[in-house]
């Protein structure tokens, strides 16, 4: 089953050019051969990826390049690109993470979110997506000051 | 007498979700009848920001729940509510593994 996953890896600051686009396309065979494929980077992958300090010492490094693949594939490649990682010279970390379901699961919290304050805005005989011009302070300041000013009488 | 002063509070309509302005008007006008004593009300980052996916790669926002000595700092602090303190012990126990946050320091 096809399983979207995100790796991270960090390598030695010492690494050059090369040996960072080595792994890469190194990565990019063994996932191939697991009938896997990368997905395309986008913006967030090269804002993240770079070097970076590290947050403790690993071997006395300081420092590493990260690198941030995104890949879909099974189980088994991830297995296999585990077993290859551990065993590269030069790597300091990796992580693979499963990310589809997370996306899944925020993407479903967005839309009920969503589906909630229309149903609220409905309710309240408002038109279900706000208006221009309409801010949040506004209407929230607006709720407030009338509760106040009940207290106040009170 | 202590349910004195809540009582008139707890009958007004700004005690469920637009509690939040109104409490922080409140505040001053109340001070004296609480001892001065008051803290603010905690609210979850995450539910108050609309984080549904808390990001291990997201260093600036994990970073502000990982104090000095690299803990992760626990609800009754940071005010998080249990479903996101989940999410973001996981996120950070990630964050770690590949150094970007400490697993110790000092």
């Amino acid at each position: 089953m096809q399983r979207t996953y995100e790796l991270v890896y960090v390598m030695r600051p010492d690494a050059t050019e090369q040996q960072v686009a080595d792994l890469h396309t190194q990565v990019e065979q063994i996932v191939g051969r697991m009938n896997g494929k990368i997905i395309d980077k986008n913006e967030a992958q090269t804002a993240f990826g770079g070097r970076r300090k590290l947050a403790y010492e690993i071997g006395h490094h300081k420092e590493g390049i990260y690198v941030l693949e995104v890949l879909a594939g099974d189980g088994a490649m991830v297995a296999e690109l585990d077993r290859r990682l551990k065993n590269t010279e030069g790597l300091l970390r990796h992580l693979i993470v499963r990310v589809d379901e997370s996306q899944i699961k925020a993407e479903r919290a967005r839309a009920k979110r969503t589906e909630e304050s229309r149903r609220r805005r409905v309710a309240r005989g408002l038109p279900p997506d706000r208006q221009p011009g309409e801010g949040p302070q506004g209407e929230d300041s607006d709720d407030s000051g009338d509760y106040e000013s009940v207290e106040a009488e009170a | 007498m202590a349910p004195m002063g809540r009582g008139g509070r707890s009958g007004s309509p700004s005690g469920g979700r637009g509690g939040r302005a109104g409490d922080d008007k409140n505040k001053d006008g109340k001070q004296g009848q609480r001892r001065g004593l008051f803290r603010r009300r905690k609210v979850c980052k995450f539910c108050a920001d609309k984080i549904d996916d808390i990001n291990y790669k997201d260093v600036k926002l994990l970073s502000g729940f990982v104090p000095e000595r690299g803990k992760v700092l626990p609800r009754r602090i940071s005010g998080t509510c249990a479903k996101h303190q989940r999410g973001l012990r996981i996120a950070i126990v990630r964050a770690r593994q590949i150094a970007l946050l400490p697993y110790a320091s000092d």
